[in-house]
């Protein structure tokens, strides 16, 4: 599947994008923009209300879909060494 | 410590104003962001793998009490409680929010402190020695030069468009605490024969994807032409510095490709030029800048006893003191390493009670240091123990300066869009191994140094043992280096084979010590050694 993040542009937060003109701040709301990918984000970027967004490989787990690569990951939950600033710590980074 | 003047307060008032209405443009849809991003970076804004990061800047890493507790009130206020401080003497803060940065930076210049040019090509914060000063050992004072570097720099009309972004250093001591050769230009003040002071330059050095020590280009350049002579080398680079390839459009591969030799003669040349134009300050305004720097009044007579009957105390002093040019002074490190913790991560407490120390005991004034710790260069040795006490109850009071715990760590993967790799858990779980002070003080001096991309923020090529983050197929992986230094004794360290997964890093580190600490000789150091027995004993205990 194919995932589009990006920053909320005014407050900098990671988003994901979630259907039509929606983005969430949860992964878990995450939809799959499958070959649509490249238009969406041109469109969204156009709306400019979420910056620097771009889009990554992803898969369907049990627990939601969930990026490949550990940076999206990373990102998507928060930095590692700050359990207290995750989004949500039960979920393991490391693609299992 | 130096103070603006009218002309650098409005300066930096008005880029506040003009950024306030270039956020305002963004946010109402007039200014696109590919039009946007460089304005926002020129204002050390950058959008990070989690949110926006502003990198604000601590001009050769000195800053007062009052501006210490406005980084914590920016921590408060803006951020999540805490910042984080870096290899260049500055400060970054991870979870900004565009539409409160303005405001931000609206404080920050109420208290003389801004963000301008911290990211970008253009000239970076100047940085220095962080005991200048103070130092037993130095022949000048760096500080008046940097703060002259720094208002020549500051929106230097002719170097905003670099090739590529411009990192200056300045010592006055044959101790080499800046990383000075590992800068694109490296400055020394000396004294001449006849006790002139002047500056040799070193220009090409770096680290990143191709790290190069800077050669010597000039032995001697009268300390009142020091700018005319920056210009000229900066001049020289910005002509015929790489802008097709930003990996080869750093000054080190210009004067590599063209050699030291020829870069010179080019810069000679220039430099003649450059000394008819009457580009250097008057005496006056050197006197001027100088007087801000003039030494605190310190008191005479104090005695040199220090009471150590406390062990944990006596291994601080040990530890994390150091000789101060005045009797009855010592010069504290704090170390921001504890066991297990973020190398460099300052709580908003912690940054308060550090400036609060700063006002009661060093003479209200404060240094960052390239180690991403920070100092009170001028302290009573009489108050050392009332200091240790309250560094001890903020967790600040780490006994490991120049330790292997002492490490330095650049963000990773935890917080940086550019790394490859984690850096903070391997510095987490290293400090954690070597937890114990006294078997870190059994290994002596050792620099480690972490970074997790090849761009080295996390300076790996000059740790006596250098960990890289890379990425192996999606999977992080840490190589091992061996062998650099970023002190007087620079060198670059050597990839010395395949490497490791994050534990296996942590062992691995163990490993090589354990080959230094069978090999030693009397007073050698892990580099000492290294330096003596070569590579061989330290890849066979590694791989067999």
């Amino acid at each position: 599947m194919k995932i589009l993040t990006g920053n909320d542009l005014k407050t900098g937060d990671v988003v994901w994008w979630a259907g039509e003109t929606e983005w969430s701040r949860h992964l878990a709301d995450a939809q799959d923009a499958g070959a649509d990918a490249d238009a969406i984000l041109e469109r969204e970027e156009a709306a400019r209300r979420v910056n620097a967004s771009y889009a990554v490989d992803g898969e369907v787990t049990d627990r939601g879909p969930m990026p490949l690569h550990i940076k999206e990951r990373v990102r998507a939950f928060g930095p590692t060494v700050r359990p207290d600033l995750a989004i949500n710590t039960s979920i393991p980074i490391v693609k299992v | 410590m130096y103070q603006y003047d009218k002309y650098d307060q409005a300066m930096v008032d008005a880029r506040v104003a003009e950024f306030r209405d270039q956020v305002r443009r963004r946010l109402d849809g007039t200014l696109p962001e590919d039009e946007f991003r460089h304005l926002r970076l020129k204002n050390g804004l950058y959008l990070q793998l989690h949110a926006y990061m502003l990198r604000v800047a601590i001009p050769y890493g000195t800053l007062s009490g009052e501006q210490m507790h406005m980084l914590a009130h920016i921590a408060r206020r803006y951020d999540r409680g805490y910042g984080h401080f870096t290899t260049r003497q500055n400060i970054q803060y991870n979870w900004m929010k565009l539409e409160e940065t303005p405001d931000l930076l609206a404080d920050l210049a109420s208290v003389e402190m801004h963000a301008i040019q911290t990211s970008g090509n253009c000239i970076r914060n100047i940085s220095s020695d962080h005991f200048a000063g103070a130092a037993a050992d130095e022949i000048a004072d760096p500080r008046p030069w940097a703060e002259l570097l720094r208002q020549w720099s500051s929106f230097h009309p002719e170097f905003q468009l670099l090739p590529r972004k411009f990192k200056i250093a300045v010592i006055a001591s044959p101790t080499d605490r800046a990383a000075m050769r590992l800068h694109d230009i490296g400055i020394e003040l000396v004294r001449n024969a006849d006790g002139v002071l002047g500056a040799k330059f070193f220009v090409g050095g770096g680290m990143g994807r191709t790290p190069m020590i800077g050669p010597c280009i000039r032995d001697f350049v009268p300390a009142e032409e020091l700018i005319s002579y920056s210009e000229a080398i900066l001049r020289v680079y910005n002509r015929y510095g790489r802008r097709d390839n930003k990996y080869k459009a750093r000054i080190k591969i210009l004067v590599h490709e063209l050699g030291a030799e020829e870069y010179t003669r080019q810069v000679e040349e220039e430099f003649a030029q450059m000394k008819t134009l009457g580009l250097d300050p008057p005496v006056a305004e050197l006197e001027r800048i100088t007087a801000y720097f003039a030494d605190p009044a310190f008191e005479q007579g104090l005695s040199d006893e220090i009471d150590r009957a406390d062990p944990d105390f006596a291994v601080w002093v040990d530890q994390n003191t150091h000789p101060h040019k005045v009797p009855g002074y010592a010069v504290v490190t704090i170390s921001l390493k504890p066991a297990g913790g973020i190398p460099g991560d300052a709580s908003a407490d912690q940054m308060d009670l550090m400036a609060d120390l700063a006002a009661r005991f060093a003479f209200d004034e404060l240094r960052v240091t390239h180690t991403q710790n920070i100092v009170l260069a001028h302290v009573r040795k009489a108050d050392l123990y009332t200091i240790w006490q309250q560094l001890d109850g903020e967790g600040l009071a780490s006994a490991n300066l120049d330790l292997i715990g002492d490490m330095i760590a650049c963000p990773g993967l935890d917080y940086c869009s550019l790394a490859n790799a984690r850096s903070i858990p391997v510095a987490q779980k290293i400090s954690e191994r070597f937890a114990d002070t006294g078997r870190q003080r059994e290994l002596g001096e050792l620099k480690l140094k972490i970074s997790g991309c090849i761009n080295a923020c996390g300076h790996h090529h000059a740790g006596h043992i250098g960990i890289l983050g890379v990425d192996r197929k999606g999977v992080e992986n840490y190589q091992l280096l061996l062998g650099g230094s970023g002190a007087e004794d620079v060198s670059l360290a050597k990839i010395i084979g395949p490497g490791f997964d994050e534990d296996g890093i942590v062992d691995a580190v163990e490993t090589v010590t354990n080959v230094y600490l069978g090999a030693r000789t009397d007073g050698e150091r892990f580099l000492d050694t290294y330096r003596r027995i070569g590579v061989n004993p330290f890849k066979e205990a590694l791989y067999g």
